[in-house]
């Protein structure tokens, strides 16, 4: 097993945002800025790595009739942890965050990766999985918070590069996430073929 | 060269055309032009011309860089269309960038991304003034006054608009339907708004135009008008402190335009007239209910994209009878 | 090893056992975040008094809750009471909007602070910033009370946020019931329940309008 090469994978083949487009809540719900779209790739990523390499060590153990359950339980609580850890130790990411953050839970790529990789591959395998699928959310939120940031407000992580009076209010809302996520998935595609 | 060309049917050619369709639909534009000149001047002009200069080149530039197609539309007039519709869709007084960022939306993002004339989905021009309205809320809603000589651009006073007043009487203010101008003022142009749909007169003449060349049926006009003139003359009946006079509900905002401009576009409205009527009647409905409970004044064009979204679905279950088609027998 | 069957006797114990662990790693975990969570919501409170009281120095007593408004009492250092840190929420036109906002002796705006929001960026949610001192919308000094505290476009004396009249509308409302309630309440043991004795007294000079008559006699 090549550990780099799961690592690409997750970045690139694989890149939940733009290729299998999974977790679309949080990427369209967090990505109002560069800073938190980052934020909450990072926060996913930590949950990402812990939870498959925690499924792939109990896999054996777990029958398969209650593997979703099981996996969820365990999910679950290491985002309870994580939101916890994160209240108490960095209340600024809670504040723009704190609503997202239990929603990693239902976070469609975490139980998406324990079954199709943690499931069948082993525990140190997982982790890099974790590491490549991890850094491939946090890159996709990243461009699609740049995106809106710049577009919306005229700025890129905090920086002001032009004025906010012309910045398009749209790409800070809901709608601006959907017209640049598509955007951005084009192209990603392009850039893939190339 | 000579070469046997073999087409289906039909082979008899009206000589109707999208770019005849286009320029018929652009003539009946310009008296409209011409009043929101009178009402607004320079600024009417001004805004108008870069918004077609940048429609035109933005569909060029797509067309040829990266769409990379031959058969260039640029000809056909829809991209013109677009430029004014977008235009009369936004304040005169409105900053030029303002007005090249809404022409893009429109040209790049509602229309060629779904693959040019005939695929797209929603208005271009409506969408690019959804665009604009959210992203630029307080330019969008900065209205000039009517009436300040034919060199006003930039430096115009402003005001609010018949549909601010009519908007703030729904949330309790009984003082703000006594300002509202008169039937005449609206129906002549004399009042505040967007550049094109100011003038109801001007508008009306280009329906009649519309008409009386064939390049529109009267279905979606005349339900959405009717639609828009019975509901707000009820909730008139219901309260006449909050809820205005229908005639200034139908003459107001961008109804004329939308009802007769926008709403009948050919891309995005159903085929049938049954499915014409439908879509009409629901635009009507929906602008009423914008309108009166929304938290936009002017409800008519995201009625428009609303219902556009839609029209699928209506030419699904409203199909226009096949030629010689006999219901089947239970 | 080979692979646990789904037989109920396995699927209970796996599924009990990861529940135990999980529990048990939840509570240890919270039993050493929680005091910190605790302490950082109590600071984050002090600061936001300490902001909308515009001192630095002060002390604030329990919170006390009047007719469901949650209300601080404020004095300094020496034990002179400054007046009193309401919070009060309404709806916006994204969520709730929570303020908090400090009050001097005679009800006057001595600050205020958003504690959530879910208005429109760049638009409503200008309001952190938009009623500030020398701000468009500068409402800090005035009474709610003595003054018309609405927006301009309702015939008020504080300029609305640009393009955000809904937002600026559930803003002045949140302070004012915070007002009404909290501060010009005669049954609430407030910091300004004397000011309001006053008021009642000369009812016809401070309350211009009957809604907020009632709401001051009640």
């Amino acid at each position: 097993m090549n550990y780099f090469k799961i690592i690409v994978n997750g970045i690139v083949k694989e890149n939940p945002t733009f290729v299998l487009l999974l977790g679309m809540c949080p990427t369209l719900g967090t990505t109002s800025s560069a800073l938190n779209g980052m934020m909450m790739g990072l926060a996913t990523m930590c949950v990402l790595i812990v939870s498959n390499f925690l499924i792939s060590c109990v896999k054996k153990l777990v029958p398969d009739m209650v593997r979703i359950p099981s996996y969820i339980v365990i999910i679950a609580s290491l985002v309870t942890i994580l939101q916890m850890c994160i209240k108490a130790y960095a209340p600024d990411i809670d504040k723009s965050l704190g609503l997202f953050i239990p929603l990693i839970v239902v976070n469609c790529i975490i139980l998406g990766r324990a079954e199709s990789f943690a499931a069948k591959n082993n525990p140190i395998a997982s982790i890099f999985d974790g590491i490549g699928i991890g850094l491939g959310f946090t890159l996709g939120l990243t461009v699609l918070g740049s995106v809106r940031e710049i577009l919306g407000t005229g700025s890129i992580f905090g920086v002001n590069i032009y004025s906010e009076n012309y910045g398009m209010l749209l790409f800070v809302l809901a709608p601006g996430a959907f017209l640049a996520l598509g955007y951005l998935i084009a192209i990603f595609n392009k850039l893939k073929k190339a | 060269m000579n070469k046997l060309i073999v087409s289906l049917s039909p082979h008899v050619h009206s000589g109707d055309s999208v770019a005849r369709n286009m320029y018929w639909v652009l003539i009946a534009l310009v008296p409209a032009l011409i009043c929101s000149f009178i009402s607004f001047g320079m600024g009417a002009i001004i805004t108008t011309a870069i918004s077609v200069f940048a429609c035109v080149f933005f569909e060029w530039a797509i067309n040829k860089f990266i769409m990379k197609n031959d058969n260039c539309t640029v000809t056909d007039g829809s991209a013109i269309l677009t430029g004014v519709l977008l235009a009369f869709n936004m304040p005169s007084n409105i900053a030029p960038w303002i007005v090249i960022v809404g022409a893009l939306f429109a040209i790049g993002i509602v229309k060629m991304t779904f693959g040019g004339l005939g695929c797209n989905l929603f208005n271009p021009a409506l969408a690019g003034r959804a665009f604009l309205l959210i992203s630029f809320p307080v330019q969008m809603t900065t209205w000039p006054v009517a009436g300040q000589g034919f060199g006003t651009y930039l430096d115009a006073e402003t005001a609010a608009t018949p549909l601010a007043l009519m908007s703030q009487a729904f949330k309790g203010d009984t003082e703000a339907l006594s300002q509202l101008p008169t039937a005449w003022d609206m129906l002549i142009g004399n009042t505040g708004g967007c550049l094109g749909e100011v003038c109801a007169l001007a508008l009306i003449l280009g329906l009649v135009i519309l008409l009386v060349k064939k390049v529109i049926t009267w279905h979606i006009p005349v339900s959405i008008i009717v639609t828009v003139f019975v509901l707000s003359g009820l909730l008139n009946l219901v309260d006449p402190v909050r809820y205005a006079n229908p005639v200034l509900e139908v003459l107001s905002g961008g109804l004329m335009l939308g009802a007769i401009f926008m709403a009948t576009d050919y891309v995005t409205s159903p085929m049938s007239s049954k499915g014409q009527l439908v879509y009409g009647v629901a635009i009507g409905v929906l602008t009423v209910i914008i309108r009166t409970f929304g938290a936009y004044p002017e409800g008519m064009s995201f009625a428009i994209l609303i219902m556009n979204a839609f029209t699928p679905i209506i030419n699904q279950y409203c199909k226009p009878k096949r030629f010689g088609e006999v219901p089947a027998k239970k | 090893m080979e692979k646990l069957k789904s037989s109920l006797t396995n699927m209970l114990m796996v599924l009990t056992a990861i529940a135990v662990i999980a529990g048990a790693a939840l509570a240890m975990v919270n039993s050493v975040t929680a005091p910190q969570i605790e302490k950082i919501n109590a600071e984050n409170l002090a600061a936001g008094i300490k902001a909308v009281m515009g001192s630095d120095d002060i002390q604030v007593a329990p919170a006390e809750e009047i007719e469901g408004y949650t209300s601080y009492k404020v004095s300094d250092a020496q034990g002179n009471a400054l007046g009193c840190a309401v919070t009060s929420s309404t709806n916006g036109f994204g969520g709730e909007l929570k303020v908090l906002v400090g009050f001097d002796q005679e009800g006057n705006i001595l600050g205020y602070t958003i504690l959530q929001t879910a208005e429109t960026p760049g638009l409503g949610a200008k309001a952190d910033t938009w009623f500030q001192k020398d701000q468009k919308g500068d409402i800090i000094g005035k009474n709610p009370g003595k003054s018309n505290f609405t927006v301009s476009k309702d015939g008020g004396e504080v300029d609305a946020i640009t393009a955000s009249t809904i937002t600026s509308r559930a803003f002045l409302l949140a302070i004012k019931n915070a007002y009404d309630n909290v501060i010009a309440n005669p049954d609430a043991a407030s910091g300004a329940s004397a000011q309001v004795k006053d008021c009642k007294a000369e009812a016809g000079e401070c309350c211009s309008d009957s809604t907020e008559c009632d709401s001051i006699n009640k």
